[in-house]
């Protein structure tokens, strides 16, 4: 009977610490993402293990990357502070449970905003940071200079659970060719594969082939093949069913991109508030109540122009600067050839 | 009464307890679902999987559905399972054997092996042989051929193919084999059992397995030629061979640190189960005349293996288990092909984990089945 009676008190314990957890997740209700963060004092941001340009931690655990630079921006707006942002390094495989189970609140990790992730799995996509599209990266000294070389048997490294997968096969299903995936967990891996000579090719977005190949052994015996396979639209995405939340990440993003727009930078965000262009006042908090319909102060933007810059500055700070990939391409202003475009902040 | 109330009340308060816990994180998970918008649901099991996988066994491509993906992820942690236990099993009778060697020698050299290989973590062996090891590997038209017709590189390891010709013929010869070995067996049995003649079944057998297969090749038009791998040029510097069999590097890196580590356990199973036989059985064995190979055959082993079996047996699910770290080297098995790719492109976590634990429950309980099986064969049977 002791016995039974030793078991039995275990379990009581145990069902009874069950209970309690779940008052707590009942009290948690719908649209409290905000209240919560203000109420743990960061932002909880889920990114990438390491992608130079994008999301990438230095020897000392500071993380920097456009992909960053969307939670930090997040950070000022809600917290009034660029760095109170914890950082969740996740795999490609991991993401998207992070995100709808509660693990992170935002998630800006290089992922490619598609149809049936934003539809079918609890999740919210709010923008685009980056228009990417996905490239081959080849040896060299194979002599290949154009996808039309690839022969039959050719065999190509990449991460699983990536769209990745899905275009390489659409793609070399389209060509006709035979050939072998080989596909890792982590990026590290690929590349180290790729690099001791497993797969004749390495495949993934664009910016991530430009961004790896730094981290291979010797990154001139390596270039990326000129043809675009995809479309690749990256971008931060937030959890289904909180659309104050959702509201609040999209125009952060949207703030850096039009400050670009407006010429408005961390070191003259200040002096703009005096300006004569009414787009200019609003954006810096300067005129109209724009933070009012997401429950904050009016000076969120301008916070998170002084504190991170404009999309302008991210992008020469993390990528042109760093030699990742100094020629902006698509991910210029609409203003100056590129395709970057959002509404307007009034 | 008194006594069955006492007997009756913890179990039932016990189940209970175990419906409410089970019941309250089926509650818990359906609620915060719904309010996430997450459907759940077993049909994307039959929609088209739209990824293709680097090695399996049977016909797969992305055109086919998720749960053809699943065999193919289950047929290949099945694959390098067996072959695994196959290895160390044979690995760790001789290391085991070997370690109670009176030779100096032998007997360091395995206690060594035993040692080095145990402790270190598994995962940082199977990047050894995938990374250190495949490195070294010389590329496709670097490749020295072995025996003329074997290639190992980077790429992988290729070997010739068997082209048969009425391999029919061939089959049956070995079924008949089989038969005849089975009947003499038997009859050999009673022989020994009526007249104490003793008739030489194992030569007799080994004779048989080999020769009426080989008779077929001359009178059976049994024929066999070999299509050799050939080296064929994909770019300047970039080579692959073609024909032949070809095995992925994952998979030989991963067969080959599943099996040295566990060989190591199954080794020290060996000889506690060799160690754990008295003495006075082999005394006593060889007083009454049995020849050395009797008394390990007829008195030793089957004491022995009462010992050997149930924690080997546990190995052998170790080793099922630890195949699902091939993920981290890209071989496709059913943890990076189903719990991997086909989780991120469905985003169905919870159905897909379920299904993946539930897999690798079946499969440890069919091979504890099996090995309680072989067990009870073997133990002491009582009269």
């Amino acid at each position: 009977m002791f016995k039974y009676l030793k078991q039995l008190t275990s379990l009581v314990a145990m069902v009874a610490v069950l209970f309690t957890f779940t008052t707590e997740t009942m009290a948690a209700k719908k649209s409290k993402t905000l209240k919560n963060t203000q109420k743990k004092g960061f932002v909880r941001c889920g990114v990438s293990q390491g992608l130079p340009g994008f999301s990438n931690a230095d020897a000392a655990g500071n993380w920097t990357g456009i992909d960053v630079d969307v939670c930090r921006a997040v950070a000022a707006a809600v917290l009034g502070d660029a760095n109170k942002v914890k950082f969740t390094p996740l795999s490609a495989k991991e993401r998207f449970t992070a995100l709808t189970s509660g693990e992170i609140d935002i998630l800006s990790r290089n992922t490619t905003w598609t149809l049936s992730r934003d539809a079918d799995i609890g999740l919210t996509f709010v923008g685009v940071n980056f228009y990417d599209g996905q490239g081959f990266m080849v040896r060299k000294s194979s002599g290949i200079t154009s996808t039309s070389q690839f022969k039959d048997g050719i065999s190509a490294c990449t991460n699983i659970g990536t769209t990745t997968e899905l275009n390489m096969r659409d793609f070399f299903n389209s060509k006709g060719i035979k050939y072998e995936p080989v596909a890792f967990e982590k990026a590290d891996e690929v590349v180290a594969a790729y690099d001791a000579g497993r797969c004749d090719t390495y495949t993934t977005d664009k910016s991530g082939l430009a961004a790896q190949r730094t981290k291979m052994s010797n990154p001139d015996e390596h270039i990326v093949l000129p043809e675009t396979v995809s479309k690749e639209p990256l971008g931060p995405v937030v959890r289904q069913g909180d659309s104050v939340w959702e509201d609040i990440v999209r125009w952060s993003l949207n703030t850096m991109i039009e400050a670009e727009e407006y010429g408005i930078t961390s070191a003259n965000a200040d002096m703009m508030k005096t300006s004569d262009n009414p787009a200019i006042k609003r954006l810096v908090g300067a005129e109209g109540e724009l933070g009012a319909a997401f429950g904050l102060d009016n000076d969120w933007s301008l916070r998170i122009i002084k504190q991170v810059g404009n999309y302008g500055e991210s992008y020469k700070r993390n990528i042109a600067d760093t030699g990742i990939l100094p020629d902006r391409g698509p991910n210029e202003l609409w203003t100056k050839g590129g395709i970057l475009y959002v509404p307007p902040a009034r | 009464m008194n006594l069955k109330l006492k007997d009756i009340v913890p179990q039932l308060i016990t189940v209970t307890a175990v419906v409410l816990v089970f019941g309250f994180f089926t509650y818990n998970a359906q609620i915060n679902m719904e309010n996430r918008g997450i459907d759940f649901g077993y049909g994307f099991l039959s929609q088209e999987s739209s990824f293709d996988v680097q090695f399996s066994l049977i016909e797969y491509d992305g055109s086919h559905s998720y749960f053809r993906a699943y065999l193919v992820g289950l047929l290949n942690t099945i694959l390098v399972s067996v072959i695994g236990i196959i290895i160390a099993t044979i690995l760790g009778v001789i290391v085991g054997v070997a370690r109670l060697s009176p030779n100096y020698l032998i007997n360091k050299f395995a206690a060594f092996y035993v040692e080095f290989f145990r402790n270190i973590p598994l995962l940082l062996q199977i990047f050894f042989w995938y990374f250190a090891a495949l490195r070294a590997l010389p590329l496709p038209q670097d490749a020295e051929a072995i025996f003329g017709v074997f290639f190992l590189t980077i790429k992988g390891l290729y070997v010739p193919a068997f082209i048969w010709q009425n391999f029919s013929v061939f089959f049956y010869s070995i079924v008949a084999a089989i038969i005849a070995i089975i009947v003499i067996r038997t009859h050999a049995k009673r022989v020994q059992e009526n007249q104490g003649k003793q008739i030489p079944v194992f030569l007799i057998s080994i004779g048989l397995i080999f020769i009426l297969p080989l008779l077929t090749f001359f009178i059976g038009g049994v024929g066999i030629s070999f299509e050799v791998p050939v080296l064929k040029q994909l770019a300047t510097t970039s080579f692959i061979y073609e024909g032949g069999v070809s095995l992925p590097p994952e998979l030989i890196a991963l067969t080959l640190s599943l099996s040295l580590y566990t060989a190591t356990f199954i080794a020290e199973c060996v000889r506690a189960g060799i160690q754990g036989v008295g003495k006075g059985q082999k005394e006593a064995a060889a007083s009454i005349g049995l020849t050395p190979n009797q008394v390990l055959k007829l008195v030793i082993m089957p004491q022995a293996l009462r010992i050997i079996i149930p924690p080997t047996t546990n190995q052998y699910l170790n080793l099922t288990k630890n195949s699902s770290l091939a993920a981290a080297i890209a071989y496709p098995d059913l943890v990076l092909v189903f719990a991997g790719t086909a989780l991120m492109q469905t985003g169905k976590a919870i159905e897909i984990v379920s299904i993946t634990m539930f897999t690798y429950l079946t499969l440890s309980i069919s091979i504890s089945l099996l090995m309680n099986w072989y067990n009870k064969k073997i133990a002491i049977q009582e009269k």
